[in-house]
């Protein structure tokens, strides 16, 4: 490459961080949300966000 | 289509459609990164920083595209109150910041090689960071506003100011004399880009908007699910003291 590489490789490093951690925060929330609903089973309906 | 602008069906929808866009959303990423390294050649004036512009320009498109989603779900709250518009609206909100804080980081990082400075404040870069500043804001609003109709109303209202910003984003190159670029891509007598280098670009830019498709829709999905849970809560602590309540985000006497 050149004298750029760094700049280039810290573009990628920064966007790879970034979709990461979105998915991980989204997956992390469902998974303590699925976890505090299992407290109601018997209450779960299906007009969910109304 | 309007079958799934019910919450119920959105989650049915959500759970089978999530993991083919994810697939789709990686698959397409791999070639477009492979085109970007690999067949698209240095620029001649750029050299090899050319690279950063695959990461960087699918970044931009997504960061108004985004606000644009935000804006006609805004639409559907104040004019519907639709709760899958509301919970659009939310989930768009911190992805927005995010694509647009990639979008600011990689045009610093090309900026400096190229430009000999990690900032100016042009015209084209202010309207970004004024949009960034817009996303935390409606972020923000949404922690702050604990009933969420009326969270989602506010929200709204603030976006449908904020897409002023939107024509002032894309004209700014336009309209003023700014040390970015014009537009190379998306121009009137078609794109100034040679096809070696159009092609791989164009492929990220679809890999980048299915990737917000496929985080918006988990993220819908979990907005959903935490208005269940806010609604089951409220129904139990009232089952507890013993009366009704009223959940006023349901809008309904439960």
């Amino acid at each position: 490459m050149n004298d750029h590489t760094g700049f280039i490789v810290a573009a990628y490093a920064i966007t790879a961080l970034a979709v990461f951690g979105m998915v991980a925060a989204i997956a992390l929330d469902r998974r303590a949300l699925k976890k505090a609903l299992a407290r109601f089973p018997a209450r779960e309906s299906g007009d969910d966000a109304k | 289509m309007l079958r799934y602008a019910n919450p119920a069906n959105f989650l049915w929808l959500a759970d089978r459609v999530v993991p083919w866009l994810g697939w789709l959303t990686a698959a397409l990423a791999a070639v477009g990164l492979y085109g970007a390294f690999f067949v698209a050649p240095a620029d001649y004036q750029q050299g090899e920083t050319v690279r950063i512009m695959f990461i960087h320009v699918p970044a931009a498109w997504l960061a108004s595209f985004i606000y644009g989603v935000m804006t006609l779900s805004a639409l559907g709250t104040l004019v519907w109150r639709h709760p899958l518009a509301d919970a659009a609206q939310k989930a768009a909100a911190p992805l927005g910041a995010v694509f647009t804080f990639v979008c600011l980081v990689t045009g610093s990082l090309w900026g400096k090689p190229m430009w000999g400075t990690w900032w100016v404040w042009d015209a084209r870069l202010t309207s970004v960071l004024v949009l960034f500043l817009i996303y935390l804001g409606l972020v923000a609003l949404w922690q702050t506003i604990e009933e969420p109709s009326r969270a989602a109303r506010a929200a709204a209202i603030l976006t449908l100011v904020g897409v002023v910003n939107l024509p002032i984003i894309k004209f700014s190159v336009d309209w003023w004399n700014t040390l970015h670029q014009p537009a190379s891509v998306f121009r009137l007598g078609g794109p100034t880009i040679d096809k070696s280098m159009l092609w791989p670009l164009l492929v990220m830019a679809i890999a980048a908007t299915l990737l917000f498709l496929t985080l918006h829709m988990m993220a819908v999905r979990n907005e959903i699910l935490r208005r269940r849970l806010r609604r089951l809560s409220i129904i139990a602590a009232a089952d507890e003291a013993g009366g009704h309540v009223f959940v006023a985000s349901a809008g309904a006497a439960e």
